[in-house]
């Protein structure tokens, strides 16, 4: 199978489980699900759930969390630095919540580990998402990944200052 | 006027790589129309009734004679040779292919010009004051704020998929020409006691469907946290504002559901994080910038040697001494004037200009007003810097182009969205009931006993052609499939921003010119000495005019509708 995950500017295969939670799950039905063994992610919500009984297990790297474009960053804030990952969903790519989520991630709650887009993203958003904070893209399968993978240069210079280059161009300009 | 550096040029010539790539891959069929219809309606490319419409971006309004030459030469090369004027200061041109619009863009970008974002879920084209510069009420020039705000928000990676539509407006005088209070973001130009730059901020202003003025966020923010406590606004609105009804998607829904104040809590608890970040702005930037918006070397006329008035004797022709009270306006400077070329000649759609009038306005700009141009949000365009003594020359010159007709904020001067007849949107046709209008109020002497009077026109609820701000104001409506017309009266721009009141049961086209007359009757059998129409319709309330308004009018039998 082609490889569909960009990390770090190169395609490599992709060794998480994706579990996952009907969109009307409650707290109690987060609490219940099994999470199987091998490095998994998991709803944002299931972590809130089942974080004590999780939390060796993500100190281990086995547990990234994925991140529903409704649920507040700020809920999971305190726990950031223990995922080896952390996904950001993209159930519809003109939903541009999860860009304002991975600024925060990188910017206010310093989250350094893998940052990945899922969902509904392509070649066409990759410039953006590289730039608010994200390393890692899962491209659909059926897209072309390793054309996608060329839309990350696909501009010379930024104006604002973001998560890839702080400083806005008027601080640099002038150099 | 700014100018770009090698760094501009190389993200603008990048866009126009990105979009050649995007629209092959389209016309491909690699990329869906699902997935590409973001991506051209970030550059302006709609598809219409007709064919595809592409929207230029003229930033705040401001253009050199090249660029309006370039323009011309676009919309005559690329469309059937006329152009329209919209109410964000941009220019629409109707009858575009789709697989020429790169190159269009590669054009647009040879004169420093773009398509970016003046369509699309994002941040769109800030617009201004027309006499940004010149004006003699200016607390301070508000194009470079305009353009640091451009830059800002060209390309931002956070805000390129909003809930909705984005639109700024700034306005740096006393009198507030740029419509502020109807922006999703308005700022004005303030000092403080000290003299320092800052500005007063609002939010949550818009028109469409649910008109509302924006509400005052800050009274003072120091001119260092524009970017910031912009940034800490929008990404509020792109994390909380409503994605589930595009009706109810723009910020001034959010801000009406928690309430303003509440709403600019949450924005000050945000900018508190980023506040004195890397986005803060530098003196140099600043001065960078706002350089480059330096006064042209204007000649040193004498104080008192010309006025309007004094012209106007020394010519002793009517229709001259008409122009100059309604097209021509103050300057700063002395000797100087900035004169409006309408576009809104009886016999052309509202906004419209053909290649010769987009070229004989270039040739004006350059030999009489240092090579500029201004775009209005009512659609017309400006040489803001004439001398007193080339005043008469200017008019007989844009007389010949069909750009002197002395109507500048009179009746005829009416905002006109394209409406059905181009617009996939519409509701309704615009472009008639405009046309029909002019046609009643042909009379020059008419017009001028009716004085100041704003006519706005929408072909439907999203309202572009601001019909809530006007005085009076047109809505075309759908009902069971037949165009219907609603009228509001009472709206307003500017400081006293204030949105139109609808006077009942819509009418049909034909009926339009009579109602309208019907009221203006009304208004010129009560007024005041020098009272103005809004003014009388103020001071009379609604119930007059709707009684003249459906008065032998029993034909139109619509229940109302709001």
């Amino acid at each position: 199978m082609a490889k569909q995950l960009i990390k770090n500017d190169q395609l490599i295969d992709d060794n998480w489980q994706v579990i996952a939670l009907a969109d009307e799950a409650t707290l109690e039905d987060a609490a219940a699900l099994p999470i199987p063994a091998g490095p998994a992610i998991i709803p944002a919500l299931v972590w809130l759930a089942q974080r004590d009984a999780l939390r060796s297990r993500a100190d281990a790297g086995d547990i990234a969390v994925s991140l529903a474009p409704t649920f507040r960053v700020e809920d999971i804030a305190q726990d950031v630095q223990r995922f080896a990952m952390i996904a950001v969903e993209f159930p519809k790519f003109i939903d541009g919540r999860g860009y304002s989520t991975a600024r925060l991630l990188r910017e206010r709650y310093a989250y350094r580990g893998e940052l990945r887009a899922v969902g509904n993203i392509g070649r066409d958003q990759l410039f953006y998402l590289k730039r608010v904070g994200f390393d890692a893209f899962l491209i659909p399968p059926g897209q072309d990944a390793a054309a996608a993978l060329q839309s990350l240069n696909d501009f010379p210079e930024v104006y604002q200052g973001a998560v890839d280059q702080p400083l806005p161009l008027f601080r640099r300009r002038t150099a | 006027m700014y100018h770009y550096d090698a760094t501009d040029k190389a993200i603008v010539q990048a866009r126009v790589r990105q979009f050649r790539g995007q629209t092959e891959r389209f016309l491909a069929g690699q990329l869906s129309e699902d997935d590409f219809r973001p991506l051209r309606l970030q550059n302006g490319l709609y598809i219409q009734r007709h064919a595809p419409m592409l929207r230029m971006a003229i930033p705040y309004g401001l253009l050199s004679s090249t660029q309006l030459r370039t323009l011309a030469d676009i919309t005559g090369r690329y469309d059937r040779g006329t152009g329209h004027f919209t109410t964000r200061q941009n220019l629409q041109l109707n009858w575009i292919e789709l697989s020429k619009v790169p190159d269009i863009l590669e054009q647009l970008a040879s004169v420093e010009m773009h398509a970016i974002q003046t369509s699309g879920n994002c941040i769109r084209n800030i617009t201004t004051d027309q006499f940004a510069g010149i004006a003699e009420d200016e607390i301070a020039d508000p194009r470079p704020w305009a353009e640091v705000l451009r830059q800002w928000s060209t390309f931002h990676p956070e805000f390129a998929y909003l809930p909705r539509k984005f639109k700024v407006a700034i306005s740096g005088s006393l009198d507030d020409r740029a419509a502020i209070r109807v922006h999703d973001l308005g700022l004005q130009l303030v000092k403080n006691d000290a003299g320092e730059i800052g500005f007063t901020v609002y939010a949550g202003g818009g028109l469409g469907r649910t008109p509302l003025i924006g509400q005052k966020m800050i009274d003072f923010l120091p001119w260092q946290h524009l970017l910031t406590y912009s940034e800490a606004l929008v990404r509020v609105y792109n994390r909380y504002g409503r994605r589930d009804n595009p009706y109810k998607a723009r910020i001034k829904i959010l801000v009406k559901a928690i309430g303003s104040e509440e709403f600019a809590r949450q924005v000050e608890e945000e900018w508190l994080h980023i506040k004195d970040g890397p986005n803060t702005l530098t003196a140099e930037e600043v001065a960078r910038v706002a350089n480059q918006f330096a006064s042209p070397a204007y000649a040193a006329y004498p104080a008192s040697t010309s006025t309007l008035a004094s012209i106007a004797t020394q010519h002793n022709d009517k229709a001259f001494s008409r122009w100059l009270e309604r097209n021509v306006h103050a300057h700063k400077m002395p000797g100087y004037a900035a004169v409006t070329l309408s576009l809104k000649t009886p016999g052309a759609a509202p906004g419209d200009a053909t290649v010769a009038q987009m070229e004989a306005a270039a040739a004006l700009a350059d030999e009489f007003s240092f090579g500029e141009l201004r775009v209005t949000h009512e659609q017309n365009l400006v040489l803001v810097d004439v001398p007193h003594k080339d005043l008469h020359a200017v008019w007989q010159r844009a007389k010949a182009s069909g750009l002197a007709s002395a109507n500048i904020g009179l009746l005829a001067d009416m905002i006109v969205c394209p409406g059905g007849d181009f617009c996939s949107l519409a509701n309704a046709k615009s472009l008639p009931i405009a046309a029909a209008i002019h046609e009643r109020f042909a009379d020059m002497d008419y017009l001028f006993d009716i004085g100041d009077l704003e006519l706005n026109i929408s072909g439907c609820m999203n309202s572009c052609g601001h019909h809530h701000l006007g005085a009076i104001g047109i809505l075309g409506v759908d009902k069971h499939g037949e165009e219907w017309y609603q009228i509001t009266l009472g709206g307003a721009q500017g400081n006293a921003a204030r949105i139109g009141e609808v006077i009942g049961r819509s009418f049909a086209a034909a009926e339009i010119p009579d109602v309208i007359e019907r009221m203006i009757e009304t208004y010129l059998a009560q007024r005041h000495a020098d009272e103005a129409f809004k003014d009388t319709v103020a001071r009379l309330g609604l119930p007059p005019f709707r009684e003249a308004a459906y008065r032998n009018n029993e034909s139109a039998g619509e229940a109302a509708h709001g």
